[in-house]
């Protein structure tokens, strides 16, 4: 039976308090907070966070099909699933689809995936990322979060089969962005709830129900990914679910997090079921996607690298206001007197790809001493173009030695840089991130994150960084 | 091994600009004062020349900015570019092709053009067609020095920046004393220790000054050398090595010391034949462009034990008038890091000094002088060291 065999979560680091946001307008109120993407993630790295998120155990990672679900993704004309393909290093003869432009881009790469699984693919992954921007002081700018899940979609030891699904398709304009739109727009909020949520969620459910021979109180959590946590706990009443069963929103954790919302309360779920458990996760936008699942027993054996719970309680919960503008470019700040940073050679990117997203140097087949980046000359015994890839994304490091750079140029200085060693060999000098100041120290232990460096030239450059161990 | 050109060639003429932020001077106007002021001092013209060599990193690309300001004819201008040690690459290079028996009289002149750019420090020169190398300036590159040393030696981080601090403080009185200087002022130890962070724990003073300026020399063989002046400055040892960058890709690098200096270092005193440095050196002039640089270079050097450099730096050693004076000048830090002109700036103290020139920061009797110049960041660099006196043999 097709089914989750595995699940992932990325909670960015920094997180934005509402009562600072209300603050920073010399208003009161607000409760709860967000979850902020740092300046160098967009809904592509986090994605690959959440994906390495899911990888459970050290073997290999490799799935036949991905599919990279967000309404955020860097480009409209360039696949990001591609560059996800290359970080984690899956390999080549691989089918990778971008799905986009609706709240139910995840559900809708969910059921396409578990579609690809049952006529013949081994596996596939979703990974699903949003980072949704409001207008200053508006209603979306206080709801919206950043976050990234993802699933992996297989037939063997699945921790949870989809059962069935059922989905309406209706056009409604309720809340939209055009391809100019910078920020969320959208209709009176009522109408959306009214004729939009309450109706097509109610009748995807209710189809999803009725067509399984299934009463409400025969599912242990249903997920109502929606508007709001109110609208969410309204509906779960008229459809006649308990406040039990109804899973938690994220709304004062995390914040709305796009179509990353659905599969990050879905994970959330998946960490704290039992053997048995019916979960019913429906979606929303233009429609609605329910997803019957059933957990198996598998599910005890299974956790994630770190997983939803961990993740949001690592963090950096004093950003101020100013900071989350700067890096969502709300904030028009004085260039600082360094060189502009140029546009990447596309040529270079293409060859040094191995090494940039895949995270790979080599080693020296004659003496064994790897190197970052990739040598063609043994430093150690002096050996000639003997050298093989060797991957360094999933090696511990500890630090050498650091500096914080006040003089570089950054969204959030200083920016901090390491000499990194790590466990079994090789070096890296690069950028410290999500750290606490009075954390730096020779020694502390560090491990890799997937980043995107800088924009230039309508080009998006992606590579890897250090973060203490979260 | 290369072979030694002690005492072969000899420094007849040198000139050297004021450093600072030359608002109202372009690097022609900077090439031509400092090499009308080396032209005057050997009693020569532009004429007599017989080959140029010219150092910069950045102010201008082949050698035609020499020979279009100069109006030197049809001789060869060759540019050199080392990085930080450009100056000091167009000396060697010219000592070597005076030595070769080529040309008679050469001219090697170095220049930087820092403050039309509107950065501050520098911007970096490496090619990085993907852009992906952290973007690390150059003070955190060498910050990356202090927490390593610190740890390793067990100095707190505040007896730490007491070290670099004073380090900073000597080179800023030695400038006080010099005109040419870009920063003429003595400043004190706790305006240096609470100075406004650059790169962690590298405070506003612990950099060396971003500056204009331009400085030259005239070299002949030493047989000629007496037709020009009594008192020439004789050329010892001539070194550069080029790292291998080592330091960024092999854990057994563990940044307290600078393995370019030590190979540098090792050639040098074997060419002059200097078999105890601390006792036999003279003066030195170092490559001071952030304060943990100076104090490692003493280690490598072997001007200070290993370990030992910090305990010498507060005892005095290297003060004025301490027992080996390194940065009488001012060094980088005081008088200015114009980074073409900064070789040959270390050159023209040396050459002061010898002649008793020197005026307030004269050293008694020097004998044998060394200049140590520095080209990129401590994991990947070119370490250039000359030696040179006032005698022959």
């Amino acid at each position: 039976m097709v089914g989750i065999t595995g699940y992932g979560a990325y909670i960015p680091f920094s997180r934005l308090s509402r009562k600072v946001i209300a603050e920073a307008y010399g208003e009161k109120g607000g409760s709860g907070e967000k979850a902020v993407a740092n300046h160098d993630e967009d809904s592509l790295s986090m994605a690959v966070e959440a994906a390495m998120d899911a990888k459970a155990d050290e073997g290999d990672f490799n799935v036949d099909v991905v599919f990279f679900a967000s309404t955020t993704p860097p480009y409209k004309e360039k696949q990001s699933s591609a560059i996800i393909r290359s970080a984690l290093d899956f390999k080549r003869n691989i089918r990778a689809t971008d799905v986009t432009d609706s709240l139910r881009a995840s559900s809708g790469a969910l059921l396409s995936a578990a579609d690809a699984v049952k006529s013949g693919e081994k596996s596939a992954l979703v990974t699903t990322s949003d980072t949704r921007l409001g207008g200053a002081q508006g209603g979306f700018e206080a709801l919206l979060g950043d976050g990234a899940a993802s699933l992996l979609i297989g037939s063997e030891n699945v921790l949870a089969t989809i059962e069935d699904s059922k989905s309406i398709t209706v056009d409604i304009t309720d809340q939209w962005r055009s391809t100019a739109d910078d920020f969320l727009q959208s209709w009176e909020e009522r109408f959306g709830v009214e004729s939009g949520y309450n109706q097509l969620v109610s009748e995807a459910i209710h189809e999803l129900l009725t067509s399984n021979d299934l009463h409400t109180t025969d599912i242990t959590k249903v997920i109502l990914a929606g508007p709001k946590e109110r609208y969410q706990k309204k509906l779960a009443s008229t459809l006649g679910f308990s406040e039990e069963q109804l899973m938690a929103g994220h709304e004062n954790l995390i914040g709305h997090c796009g179509t990353a919302q659905a599969p990050l309360l879905l994970v959330d779920c998946l960490e704290g079921a039992s053997p048995g458990d019916l979960i019913v996760m429906a979606t929303y936008g233009s429609g609605s996607d329910a997803i019957l699942f059933k957990v198996t027993e598998k599910i005890r054996s299974y956790s994630p690298r770190m997983g939803f719970a961990k993740q949001l309680q690592s963090k950096r919960d004093n950003l101020p206001y100013t900071t989350y503008l700067k890096w969502k470019n709300m904030l028009p700040v004085e260039a600082g007197r360094r060189p502009e940073i140029p546009q990447p050679s596309a040529p270079a990117m293409y060859r040094h790809q191995e090494q940039n997203l895949g995270g790979y140097g080599s080693i020296c087949t004659a003496c064994e001493t790897p190197y970052f980046p990739k040598q063609h000359v043994c430093a150690e015994c002096g050996a000639i173009r003997q050298m093989e890839p060797y991957k360094f994304t999933d090696k511990k490091g500890k630090v050498v030695t650091y500096t914080s750079d006040y003089l570089a140029v950054s969204p959030d200085p200083p920016s901090t840089f390491n000499v990194i060693d790590f466990e079994g060999g090789g070096r890296m000098i690069c950028e410290m991130v999500d750290y606490h100041f009075d954390q730096l120290a020779v020694g502390m232990e560090v491990e890799m994150t997937f980043r995107h460096l800088y924009e230039a030239g309508s080009l998006h450059n992606y590579t890897w960084k250090v973060r203490p161990k979260r | 091994m290369a072979k030694s050109i002690a005492d072969q060639v000899a420094v007849v003429g040198m000139g050297c600009t004021q450093f600072g932020e030359k608002w109202d001077k372009g690097p022609e106007d900077m090439i031509l004062d400092a090499s009308v002021e080396a032209f005057a001092d050997a009693g020569i013209e532009s004429d007599d020349l017989d080959a140029i060599w010219y150092g910069t990193l950045l102010t201008s690309g082949s050698g035609l900015m020499v020979s279009k300001t100069l109006k030197t004819g049809f001789i060869p201008v060759t540019r050199v570019e080392n990085k930080c040690a450009s100056g000091s690459e167009a000396f060697r290079n010219a000592c070597y092709a005076v030595a070769s028996g080529a040309y008679d009289v050469v001219l090697a002149v170095g220049v930087e053009k820092l403050k039309d750019s509107g950065f501050s420090g520098l911007p970096n020169t490496d090619p990085d067609p993907d852009g992906t190398r952290p973007n690390i300036s150059a003070p955190a590159s060498f910050s990356f020095l202090a927490p390593a040393y610190f740890e390793k030696y067990g100095l707190t981080r505040e007896q730490g920046k007491e070290v670099m601090s004073r380090i900073a403080w000597k080179n800023h009185k030695n400038g006080s004393l010099n005109p040419k200087a870009q920063y003429q002022k003595e400043v004190l130890m706790d305006k240096i220790m609470n100075a406004p962070m650059v790169a962690d724990p590298l405070g506003v003073f612990d950099c060396s000054g971003v500056s204009d300026g331009a400085a030259a020399a005239v070299i002949v063989r030493t047989e000629d050398a007496h037709k020009y002046r009594r008192n020439p400055m004789y050329v010892k040892a001539l070194t550069i090595a080029a790292g291998t960058g080592f330091g960024a890709i092999h854990q057994d690098f563990d940044f307290t010391s600078i393995k370019e200096n030590n190979a540098a270092a090792t050639t040098a005193y074997k060419q002059a034949g200097i078999k105890n440095p601390q006792k036999e050196i003279s003066m030195a002039e170092v490559h001071d462009c952030f304060t943990p640089t100076e104090l490692v270079i003493y280690e490598d050097l072997g001007f200070s034990e290993r370990g030992e450099g910090w305990k010498d730096t507060l005892n005095g050693k290297f003060d004025l008038d301490g027992e080996l004076p390194v940065n009488p000048d001012g060094g980088l830090k005081s008088f200015g890091h114009p980074i073409g002109a900064s070789g040959l700036r270390m050159l023209y103290e040396m050459y002061k000094q010898f002649q008793g020139k020197a005026e307030k920061r004269q050293i008694e009797d020097p004998k044998f002088g060394l200049t140590h110049n520095l080209g990129g960041r401590p994991w990947e660099c070119v370490s250039f060291l000359s030696i040179v006196g006032k005698e022959l043999g």
